[in-house]
């Protein structure tokens, strides 16, 4: 297709303008991190590095970022094993229900988290209550889980799209029984899928904030649960501010490893 | 050969037999990831459901077992829950035309003008920004949007003034959010667009513009569709957003959110309108073969 000069100008500049758009208000929070101003008065009067020595030193938000690790490991170990499991199954076998079985997978993450989260809610109260378990971390880490495993699972069956049984039909022949065939040559092809699964299983958690709202017990603060908390509290915006900052240069980590570690699309799939 | 030291024995047996039984394979498999789904998520759906049919006392907001469908006439019938899922429905309606105006002309730009260099880093510019967190990008317009911030010292020159929070907030924070989601299909639809038929369009004398509305768009509109899907749920379903920049603007999310601690059967009922919307909207888009392109 043959664009005339123009066109591609205006292209250029649709391009342009609309990265701008989207890395403008992550430019402000970096920027308001150093704000001297507590009130966040535009534009900065004067800039600081105090607010970062306080953050380092706020309680709440270290325990929060504690909590999201716990809550994030363990929502993303849950989802690598069943994910796994279901993309195995879905991919490897062919049965009735097959269809019906990706549909339920993909469920927890296309219906709203409100409707996740507060049916999760009423589901641990009428169940776990009784049982004495009451809302904790480890709800928090059923509820991520759930929606976790989807992401696990489209990573791995797309890289088992693309592997053919063919090598452990032959690790088979060779006399290698079923745990080592996976050992030996299953495993090692699914790997960086179920790396790249993972790391986007953890972000998922560690980003997540409306599930968690109605999973997590009292004591339970997540790092996007303690944003939130605090948000409208003056005297902790500054902080706030910081960890909103450091959440925005940490968001280069994951896209660096993806990109490093799976070839067919950048970033995983979502 | 030696045989196997017997700690190795029980061990090769259990796999000769699942060798040997692909049924047995496949129920190992699914046992545990159906357990889950099955148990702990549609069984909270069906909880959910059945609140919906139960009633709350007026006087100590305690849920009462009784079967009725007063829930669900209030949240047909009464204005209020008739105007709030109307707004939810022009807001996600609203973010999803946004996105797809914006992204079309950055992912026709990256997929077919930038060069291949240039593309891989445009796709990572594109992508970075979904890993920053939702609350802190949030966060970020509730700055720009605030009284005497940074949107009043961009357009105050010009006599104009920030929107405050409100629904305008609320449309461009979500169009802000779910970009990315429609940018990245388009973009791997327009990627995928065989060279070949564009050049035969030019060899049969359309223009550029001509190509661009006989072939570009009917190839690549299943795609569109396929972003609609991400930015439409998700702007549905969304309170979080709309409790940080929308002011006294109530959607379906917040009026869920709203009623869930002191009555959880309307909570319930309100919720089934989003999951319906969401799930219309799926089988709908599904006829258009969008999905296959997810």
């Amino acid at each position: 297709m043959i664009l005339s000069r123009r066109t591609r100008i205006a292209l250029r500049a649709a391009m342009v303008a609309g990265l701008a758009v989207v890395y403008l208000p992550l430019l402000l929070v970096l920027l308001n991190s150093l704000n001297r101003d507590r009130s966040f008065a535009w534009p900065p009067a004067g800039l600081t590095t105090q607010w970062w020595v306080r953050a380092w030193q706020s309680e709440g938000a270290r325990s929060a970022v504690l909590t999201s690790l716990q809550a994030g490991a363990g929502a993303t170990l849950v989802a690598l094993v069943l994910g796994t499991m279901t993309a195995f199954a879905v991919q490897r076998h062919r049965f009735f229900g097959r269809q019906t079985v990706s549909f339920l997978v993909i469920l927890p993450i296309a219906l709203p988290g409100i409707v996740t989260g507060i049916a999760l809610n009423a589901a641990f109260r009428t169940v776990l209550g009784p049982a004495g378990i009451g809302f904790g971390l480890l709800t928090v880490v059923i509820g991520h889980a759930t929606f976790c495993i989807v992401v696990v699972f489209n990573n791995v069956v797309a890289r088992l799209r693309r592997t053919f049984p063919s090598a452990e039909e032959a690790s088979a022949d060779l006399g290698a029984h079923t745990f080592q065939t996976f050992r030996y040559v299953t495993f090692p092809a699914v790997r960086s899928a179920l790396l790249a699964g993972g790391l986007l299983a953890f972000a998922l958690s560690f980003d997540e904030i409306v599930v968690t709202t109605f999973t997590a017990g009292p004591g339970v603060q997540t790092l996007p649960v303690w944003i939130y908390a605090n948000l409208a509290r003056p005297n902790q915006a500054p902080v706030v501010n910081v960890v909103a900052a450091v959440l925005v240069l940490l968001s280069v980590v994951p896209v660096y490893l993806a990109q490093r570690l799976s070839a067919d699309s950048p970033g995983g799939r979502l | 050969m030696a045989p196997p030291p017997t700690a190795a024995r029980p061990l090769r047996r259990a796999a000769s037999v699942l060798h040997r039984r692909a049924g047995l394979r496949l129920a190992l498999l699914l046992s545990a990831p159906m357990a889950w789904l099955v148990l702990a998520y549609l069984g909270s759906l069906a909880v959910l459901l059945l609140s919906a049919f139960w009633a709350v006392d007026d006087f100590t907001y305690d849920v009462e077992r009784v079967w009725n469908t007063a829930n669900f006439s209030t949240v047909l019938t009464e204005p209020v829950y008739r105007a709030i899922a109307l707004r939810t429905l022009g807001i996600a309606v609203a973010v999803t035309v946004i996105d797809a105006v914006v992204a079309f002309p950055m992912a026709f730009y990256m997929a077919r003008v930038a060069r291949p260099r240039t593309r891989k880093l445009l796709v990572v510019a594109v992508l970075t920004p979904l890993w920053a967190s939702y609350l802190v990008k949030a966060y970020a317009w509730r700055v720009i949007f605030s009284q005497g911030g940074v949107l009043d010292w961009l357009v105050g020159p010009l006599g104009l003034s920030s929107p405050g929070y409100g629904t305008t907030a609320v449309i461009v924070v979500l169009a802000y959010l779910w970009l990315p989601y429609m940018i990245l299909p388009v973009y791997s639809g327009l990627e995928n667009l065989p060279a070949n038929l564009l050049d035969a369009s030019a060899d049969l004398g359309a223009s550029a513009g001509r190509t661009f509305r006989s072939v570009v768009l009917p190839q690549v509109l299943p795609s569109v569709f396929a972003g609609s899907v991400f930015t439409f749920s998700l702007s549905l379903g969304d309170y979080v957003t709309v409790r940080i920049v929308g002011g006294k603007t109530q959607v379906l999310g917040t009026a869920i959110a709203d009623n869930v601690t002191l009555n959880l059967p309307l909570a319930a009922a309100l919720s089934c309108v989003p999951v319906v919307l969401i799930v219309g909207y799926l089988l709908a888009v599904r006829r258009t073969g969008a999905l296959e392109s997810l």
